[in-house]
């Protein structure tokens, strides 16, 4: 079984609207929406959600006021000031890590499980999908990506399908460590502007740091076909495969209005680049 | 006054409209400028500031003299992120997994375990013209954003108009960026992902209590629909409508900000700051 995951760096490239797109072209497989931090393939796709479950990223704090004698140990421990002068946790700065839960001499902490979000297996026209969202101001992201990756290859172990797709989040921090360890290729989704390609060079070490194969897509190729050529060059320079150019088209914003994969709505240009992208990403899988 | 700039969703926008902002009031007002968007930062990209002062930034990790430790495995019980792992006769530290609380040195009852500090970025600070501005960049392979954007909000000079510009998303970065701001902007866009995320923020902005108010960019009138209901029906200002324009995009592919490149830009931005204003004041008088 093989495993795609699509990322960017900067967020806004085309992530979600490539996805959309395979999701159609591609055959026998099981999509994963591993942005849980704000999920959009499922706007698309239009899931049926068959079961779901509850995620507990981390433990919170709390102090039972009755039992508390403001000693202060637990405010002078706390690395995250999370705790008021009046002994209340701050949910969103607690970190969970329990030092106060065990210094406190009068026992007057507990450590609640925190249900900071939830993931769903849903069925959708396109084949199987495993989505989550993790709630907002939560911690645990990468557990919660972990999460939607276990279910997606049980799925598709069970469903007997050889590929999962995975949509992936922006930036370079914990969920996208979390996306990529163990695919077998990072489709990078840039643009040619002067943050696209900054913000390419710093995710392309990062698969790198993880030992993790890359290919580049150039959306929006020709926004500014100069940079273009630049991103073409680096690329060619560090050995990385152009997989796909994708042209600027009206479809697109049609397409994101109608939550509907792009594929589905785009002339015969834009479709031509988009087969032809999938292909170069079905050979290098 | 401090304005952070959030989305939600990547790409709307936010460091145009923090950057279009800051260039905007630089001409008026004291200016310091916080990307705190240490996973990619950009601002920098478009502001050109030069970064003469450099500063590592540390998270504490901890290592285990294997002389005094005699094994009892108490740094492990209290352990919350499985960042250490005691054998018979051995000590394992994975300093990835570690948020730096302390609890394993503190609790060991050998002393045996002291924290020194491991490099995960660096901060960058310097000036823009008459503006001050600071950012930070995380290292490859890092994977904890939050004490950087700690380090750079450290950094906050009260006495300037300080605009924060964040990362996507809703999670532990953004709520770190965003929080004790005295407004927030909301930068979006007119499709249903926008529509998603922004509610998403929108959520994000009460769970902090911090007003906010919406800013539409790649504003279509065909579609724009879609947010102004959404506003409309939760009693969020809409504040600022940037029509896409090809011109506009194409100065942004070079690193040229609105502002710079389409001068007129600048009165509309220095209005949205006296709606922020207005609104912020508001909201204070109410809470009084």
């Amino acid at each position: 079984m093989k495993q795609l995951l699509v990322i960017s760096g900067k967020g806004g490239t085309g992530k979600t609207t490539i996805v959309g797109s395979f999701a159609v072209l591609a055959k026998k497989k099981v999509l994963a929406d591993c942005d849980v931090d704000a999920p959009n393939l499922h706007l698309l796709l239009k899931p049926e959600v068959k079961t779901s479950g509850d995620f507990y990223g981390g433990k919170k704090a709390l102090i039972d006021a009755e039992e508390c004698r403001q000693c202060g140990k637990c405010i002078e421990l706390c690395r995250f000031e999370a705790i008021s002068g009046d002994f209340q946790v701050n949910p969103l700065l607690c970190e969970g890590c329990g030092v106060c839960f065990h210094a406190c001499p009068y026992e007057a902490v507990s450590l609640i499980d925190d249900l900071s979000g939830n993931w769903c297996i849903s069925e959708t026209v396109y084949g199987p999908f495993v989505h989550a969202r993790l709630g907002v101001a939560a911690e645990n992201s990468g557990k919660l990506v972990a999460k939607v990756r276990e279910k997606a290859g049980e799925l598709a172990e069970e469903k007997g399908k050889d590929l999962i797709i995975i949509d992936g989040p922006p930036g370079i921090g914990c969920p996208v460590v979390a996306s990529l360890s163990g695919v077998d290729l990072a489709l990078v989704v840039t643009e040619p502007t002067v943050a696209g390609i900054h913000d390419l060079t710093r995710i392309l070490g990062v698969a790198d740091y993880f030992g993790v194969r890359k290919a580049v897509c150039i959306n929006k190729y020709d926004l500014d076909q100069e940079k273009s050529k630049e991103i073409e060059g680096y690329c060619a320079e560090n050995g990385v495969a152009v997989a796909g150019k994708i042209y600027y088209d009206p479809a697109v914003g049609k397409s994101l209005a109608a939550a509907t994969p792009l594929i589905n709505y785009a002339g015969n240009k834009m479709a031509r680049q988009i087969i032809k992208l999938w292909q170069s990403v079905e050979e290098l899988l | 006054m401090i304005i952070a700039v959030a989305s939600g969703k990547g790409g709307t926008g936010k460091t145009t409209v923090a950057a279009g902002l800051a260039i905007s009031m630089s001409a008026e007002r004291k200016i310091q400028f916080l990307d705190c968007d240490v996973e990619e930062p950009d601002a920098h990209l478009f502001l050109r500031p030069s970064l003469l002062e450099k500063e590592p930034v540390f998270v504490p990790e901890p290592v285990v003299d294997q002389s005094l430790c005699d094994y009892c495995g108490r740094c492990m019980e209290v352990c919350a992120y499985n960042a250490i792992a005691v054998f018979e006769r051995n000590v394992l530290v994975f300093p990835q997994l570690c948020h730096g609380c302390g609890g394993c040195s503190y609790f060991c009852p050998c002393r045996a375990i002291a924290e020194k500090g491991r490099i995960i970025g660096v901060l960058e600070a310097g000036r823009s013209g008459n503006m001050d501005f600071v950012h930070a960049v995380l290292n490859i392979g890092e994977a904890q954003p939050v004490p950087l954007v700690k380090a750079v909000k450290k950094r906050l000079n009260p006495e300037c108009l300080v605009i924060v510009d964040a990362s996507p998303g809703t999670s532990c970065p953004v709520v770190e960026a965003v929080r004790g701001s005295g407004f927030c902007l909301l930068v979006t866009e007119p499709t249903p992902f926008g529509l998603h995320d922004l509610a998403m923020a929108v959520e994000m902005t009460e769970a902090l209590k911090i007003p906010r108010g919406v800013v539409i960019n790649r504003s279509d009138l065909k579609y724009d629909d879609i947010i102004e209901n959404f506003c409309l029906s939760r009693g969020i200002p809409l504040l600022l409508k940037i029509p896409f324009s090809r011109e506009v995009a194409g100065f942004y592919a070079r690193g040229v900000n609105m502002a710079e490149g389409i001068p007129e830009w600048r009165e509309t931005f220095r209005e949205l700051y006296q709606k922020v204003m207005v609104f912020s004041e508001t909201v204070a008088r109410y809470k009084r």
